[in-house]
């Protein structure tokens, strides 16, 4: 009997009830998308990824002339985004929530913008003649993307972020010639390593 | 063991006995709050487990941001309950710990969730 006379009591003060019922439901909702952006990266997705720039690069390398080279790594770009999507919305159909929308989006909005820069420079450098430099400043801004989108995630991600900018790096200084191995050992190798680490250790 | 079980036996009788009461007054606008979820921690987790398949003690606990023996003492409470379900393993010979939301919880933490929903829709209904 205490407690019907207990939320006779509360339900006189609504306001407050009501306040911290918001709050609660904003606690469940902060607490599943930090929950799921810690594991909704996909390894066996990422290591799919992995495997198709792998043979990407293996292709490019054939290539006669820089658009022919260009339009292979586009073609890869995105089939790369339909893997990614598939699987990460494969991963979040398994915990059946509605509610992620939010982790799918940081990782959009973190990842969208260093990829933009990373077109409109690729222009740039193309008219300017600096084709050489375009695989370095591919891996350098997909690793700042990778880092700013993994923050919130499990520490593997923000790791192979660091090692994308410093194969970046490297590729710049590098001779011409090594693109094409820059390029398998980031977007192939990197991704294929960090997959199986992220899909062994927090499933799938 | 026999003594966590009846527990859980017992918390689970009790539950359903109060999904009883919820059931016929279904018009009550105020049932009773699900004590064992409302707490932060405990709340936390099971919003936590509701959004992935399984997460380990050490997920949680980073996520959760709090120590071993709060998130020890918390995840007991919700398991006498039933509301989740673990698995211990060994993993390159280090324990390993893994927590999953039973149907039970997940129907704890959805009527947890109406009930927060009806305490706000009085207030705009006001």
């Amino acid at each position: 009997m205490g407690s019907i006379h207990l939320v006779t009591h509360q339900r006189e003060e609504p306001p407050a009830l009501h306040a911290r019922a918001m709050d609660n439901l904003k606690y469940i909702r902060e607490t599943m998308e930090r929950s799921t952006a810690f594991t909704n990266i996909s390894g066996w997705g990422q290591v799919a990824i992995g495997a198709t720039a792998l043979a990407a690069s293996f292709i490019a390398a054939q290539q006669k002339g820089f658009k022919n080279w260009l339009a292979v790594w586009c073609a890869e770009a995105v089939v790369a985004l339909l893997i990614a999507g598939w699987s990460m919305d494969r991963k979040a159909r398994v915990a059946k929530m509605p509610l992620l929308s939010g982790p799918g989006r940081k990782v959009a909005f973190s990842l969208s913008p260093p990829i933009l820069a990373g077109g409109l420079l690729t222009v740039v450098l193309y008219r300017a003649g600096l084709v050489n430099a375009i695989p370095g400043l591919w891996l350098l801004l997909y690793g700042t993307g990778v880092i700013t989108g993994g923050m919130f995630s499990v520490s593997a991600v923000p790791i192979m972020g660091v090692c994308f900018m410093a194969l970046g790096a490297a590729a710049f200084m590098a001779p011409p010639g090594f693109a094409d191995w820059f390029m398998a050992a980031g977007f192939g190798v990197l991704h294929i390593v960090f997959g199986v680490v992220i899909a062994r250790r927090y499933g799938g | 063991m026999a003594r966590q079980s009846a527990l859980k036996q017992s918390t689970q009788k009790k539950r359903a006995e109060l999904q009883q009461v919820r059931g016929a007054k279904d018009h009550n606008p105020a049932p009773e709050l699900d004590r064992l979820i409302h707490e932060r921690m405990r709340l936390g987790i099971v919003s936590a487990l509701a959004a992935n398949e399984s997460l380990t003690f050490n997920d949680l606990k980073r996520l959760m941001n709090t120590t071993d023996g709060n998130l020890s003492v918390h995840a007991r409470k919700l398991e006498d309950a039933g509301y989740i379900a673990v698995t211990k393993s060994f993993e390159d010979r280090l324990p390993k710990t893994e927590y999953k939301l039973t149907t039970a919880g997940q129907r704890a933490l959805e009527s947890y969730l109406s009930h927060m929903e009806t305490l706000i829709q009085q207030m705009r209904n006001r």
